[in-house]
C-alpha cells in the first residue's frame, strides 16, 4: 500500500509541472506589458526597461517560467498589479474560505446522496425511487448560479432565514453550501443507484440472501461496499466540476474565496493574481485527485492487490 | 466492394435497432422533442422578432413591466421584452455549443484514434498531454483562456473547444482500444487494408456508442459553461442576448422584480434537462448491456 501511495505521489510531480507550465503559458498571452502595469502610466521608459530586466521579461518564456517556479516553491507568487501586495498573501488568506465552502458542499452532497441512491435502488420503481430520481435529474440540469439565486430569493429575501451574501458564521455557509452541493448530490445519487442496482443482481448477493441473512444486512454488509466503487469514481470526477462551480457560487453569494478574487482580478487585468488563483485551484485539484486515488486503493481490493 | 456494402448494412442494422429501443424510452423521446422544439425556436426567432427593434433596442417607456399578455415574460431594466430575448438567446448557446462540439469531437477523434490505434509512444505522448489539460478543471481552463485572450464569441469558442478536446480524445481512445483487438480488425489488417481505412471504416463505427453519448452530454456541458462564463461577465457580451448574461443583469433586481431572474434560468435548465434525458436514453439504447 505504501508503495502505491509513493508511486501516486511521484506521478503528481510531472502533472504539477505540466499544469503550471500550461497555465503560465496561457496567461503569458495576456496583452499588456507587466512592467508598465506595475509602475503605472507615468513611469519613464528607463524605469520600465530597468524593471523589465529585473523581472526577467527580456528572457525567453521558458526561462521566465523557470524563475516563476523557483519563486513559487519558496511561496512567492509575484506582486499584484492592482494592490501591489504579494499575490501569495492574498491568495492564501482567501483560500481557506474556498476550502470551507467546497468541503462543506462535498460533505453535504455525499451525506444526502448515498442514502438517497441506495434507497432508490432497493425500492426500485417505487414512488420514492421515481421522485428522488426526478429530483436528481433536475439537480444535474439546473445551473448552479441560477439555483443559488433561487435560494437567495426564497430563503434570504422572502423568508429571511439566512443572510443574502458574505461569510459571517455558519448561517451564511448554508445557502452557498447547498447551491454548490445540489448538482453533485444529484450526480452521486444517480451513480449510487445504478451501481447498487447492478450489485444487488450479482450471484454472491443471491447466495447471501439464500443463506437467510436479513435484507438490511445484505444491503449494508455485502452490497454497499461493492456498489461504492463507482460512487467514489464519480465523487472524484465531480471535484473538478465542484471547483468550477465554486467560482460561480462565490460570485453569486459574494463569498470571499479565491474564485471571486480571480473573477475580480480578471476584470482588473491583474494577471499575476489570476495566475496565482488558477494555479492554487489546479494544484489543489491534483492533490485531491491523488487522495481520491488512494481512497480507491483502500476500498477496491483489486487495486490493493497489485501493490502488495 | 462487396465487403464494404456488407459492413454498411451491418452497422445500419445496429443503429436501426438502437433507434427502436430509443423510441420505446419515454424519457428520451420527451428529451428529444423538447430539444427539437428549442432548436426550432432558435431557428425561427429571427422570423418572429426583429433583432434591432425588438431584442436589443432600449425603450424607457416600458421598463421592468411584470409578465402580461403584451410581454409574456415581462420586460427588463431597459424596457426590452424578455420573451424575445430568451428566444433569441437560444441562438448563441446552441450555435456555439454546436460549433464547439463538432470541432472538439473532430480533434478528439483524430487524437484518440491515433493514441488508441498505434499505442506505444504515440499513445503515451498524446495521453500525457491530455492528462495535463484534464488536470485543470474544465471551467477554470476556459476562464484562464478567456482571461488571457479577452472576451468575444470566437475566443469563447476557442476556450470551450480546448477544454472539451481531452474528454473526447479519452473516450475515443477507449472505444478504439476495445475494438482494435477484435478479430474483424485483425482480419482487415491481414488482408492488407490501410490503417486509415481500418480506423474510419471498422474501428470508429463499431466504437461509436460511447462517443455519441459523450457528445450529447458534452453539448449540455458546453451550454452550461457558456451560460456560466457569461454570468460572470467572461462570455457573450451585452447587448447580445444570452441566458447567463441576462441572469447576471437580472440579479440586481431580484428583490423587487424576481420574474426577471426566472425565465433565462428556466430556459437553461429545460435545455440541459432535455439533453440529459436524451443522453440517458441513448446510453441505454446503444448499449443494452448497461441497462
Amino acid at each position: 500500500m505504501i508503495k502505491f501511495i509513493i508511486k501516486r505521489l511521484l506521478a503528481l510531480i510531472p502533472v504539477i509541472i505540466g499544469v503550471t507550465f500550461l497555465v503560465y503559458f496561457i496567461m503569458s498571452l495576456a496583452p499588456g506589458d507587466p512592467a508598465l502595469l506595475l509602475l503605472g502610466e507615468d513611469a519613464t521608459p528607463e524605469q520600465i526597461a530597468d524593471l523589465r530586466e529585473e523581472m526577467g521579461l527580456d528572457q525567453p518564456l521558458i526561462v521566465q517560467y523557470g524563475r516563476y517556479m523557483f519563486k513559487l516553491v519558496t511561496g512567492d507568487m509575484g506582486t499584484s498589479y492592482k494592490t501591489k501586495n504579494a499575490v501569495a498573501k492574498e491568495v492564501f488568506s482567501r483560500f481557506p474560505n474556498t476550502l470551507i465552502l467546497a468541503g462543506f458542499s462535498t460533505l453535504v452532497s455525499i451525506v444526502l446522496a448515498l442514502p438517497l441512491g441506495v434507497f432508490a435502488a432497493v425500492k426500485q420503481n417505487s414512488l420514492f425511487d421515481t421522485v428522488s430520481m426526478v429530483v436528481a435529474l433536475l439537480g444535474v440540469s439546473i445551473p448552479i448560479f441560477w439555483f443559488g439565486l433561487l435560494l437567495i430569493l426564497l430563503f434570504a429575501l422572502k423568508l429571511g432565514w439566512f443572510p443574502v451574501s458574505g461569510f459571517d458564521g455558519f448561517k451564511s455557509l448554508v445557502l452557498p453550501g447547498l447551491a454548490l452541493a445540489f448538482q453533485h448530490m444529484a450526480a452521486i445519487a444517480r451513480t449510487t443507484r445504478s451501481s447498487m442496482l447492478e450489485t444487488i443482481r450479482q450471484d454472491y448477493i443471491r447466495t447471501v440472501r439464500a443463506k437467510g441473512l436479513p435484507e438490511n444486512k445484505v444491503i449494508t454488509r455485502h452490497a454497499l461496499k461493492n456498489a461504492l466503487i463507482p460512487t467514489i469514481t464519480v465523487i472524484g470526477l465531480q471535484i473538478g466540476g465542484m471547483m468550477g462551480g465554486s467560482v460561480l457560487t462565490e460570485s453569486v453569494f459574494a463569498w470571499p474565496g479565491i474564485g471571486r478574487l480571480m473573477i475580480s482580478s480578471i476584470s482588473g487585468r491583474d494577471t499575476p493574481m489570476v495566475l496565482g488563483c488558477i494555479l492554487m485551484f489546479s494544484i489543489t485539484f491534483s492533490i485531491i485527485n491523488l487522495i481520491v486515488d488512494i481512497v480507491y486503493g483502500f476500498v477496491d481490493p483489486r487495486i490493493k492487490a497489485q501493490y502488495k | 466492394m462487396a465487403k464494404n456494402t456488407e459492413k454498411v448494412q451491418k452497422s445500419k442494422g445496429q443503429f436501426a435497432e438502437a433507434w427502436v429501443r430509443l423510441r420505446r424510452n419515454k424519457g428520451a423521446m420527451i428529451g428529444l422533442s423538447i430539444f427539437l422544439l428549442i432548436v426550432m425556436i432558435a431557428l425561427l426567432s429571427p422570423v418572429f422578432f426583429d433583432y434591432e427593434t425588438e431584442v436589443i433596442k432600449q425603450d424607457y417607456g416600458s421598463v421592468k413591466l411584470a409578465p402580461s399578455s403584451d410581454h409574456w415574460f415581462g420586460t427588463d431594466e431597459f424596457g426590452r421584452d424578455i420573451f424575445a430575448r430568451v428566444c433569441w438567446g437560444s441562438r448563441a448557446s446552441l450555435a456555439i455549443a454546436a460549433i464547439v462540439t463538432i470541432i472538439a469531437l473532430s480533434i478528439g477523434a483524430v487524437l484518440g484514434s491515433l493514441a488508441g490505434y498505434y499505442g506505444g509512444k504515440v499513445d503515451m505522448i498524446i495521453m500525457r498531454i491530455m492528462d495535463i489539460f484534464m488536470a485543470i478543471p474544465g471551467m477554470l481552463l476556459a476562464i484562464c483562456i478567456v482571461a488571457a485572450l479577452g472576451t468575444g464569441t470566437e475566443k469563447l469558442v476557442i476556450a470551450m473547444t480546448i477544454s472539451s478536446v481531452p474528454s473526447f480524445s479519452r473516450i475515443v481512445r477507449g472505444a478504439v482500444l476495445t475494438v482494435r483487438n477484435s478479430e474483424y480488425v485483425r482480419a482487415a489488417t491481414a488482408i492488407g487494408a490501410k490503417d486509415r481505412h481500418i480506423i474510419f471504416s471498422h474501428v470508429l463505427p463499431n466504437g461509436l456508442a460511447p462517443i455519441i453519448v459523450q457528445t450529447t452530454l458534452r453539448f449540455a456541458t458546453v451550454i452550461l459553461s457558456i451560460a456560466g462564463l457569461s454570468f460572470i461577465g467572461l462570455g457573450i457580451q451585452p447587448p447580445q442576448p444570452e441566458w447567463g448574461s441576462m441572469l447576471a443583469n437580472a440579479r440586481s433586481f431580484i428583490r423587487d422584480y424576481s420574474y426577471m431572474c426566472a425565465f433565462p434560468g428556466l430556459a437553461i435548465m429545460i435545455t440541459i434537462l432535455s439533453l440529459n434525458l436524451l443522453g440517458d436514453g441513448l446510453r441505454d439504447a446503444l448499449d443494452p448491456r448497461l441497462k
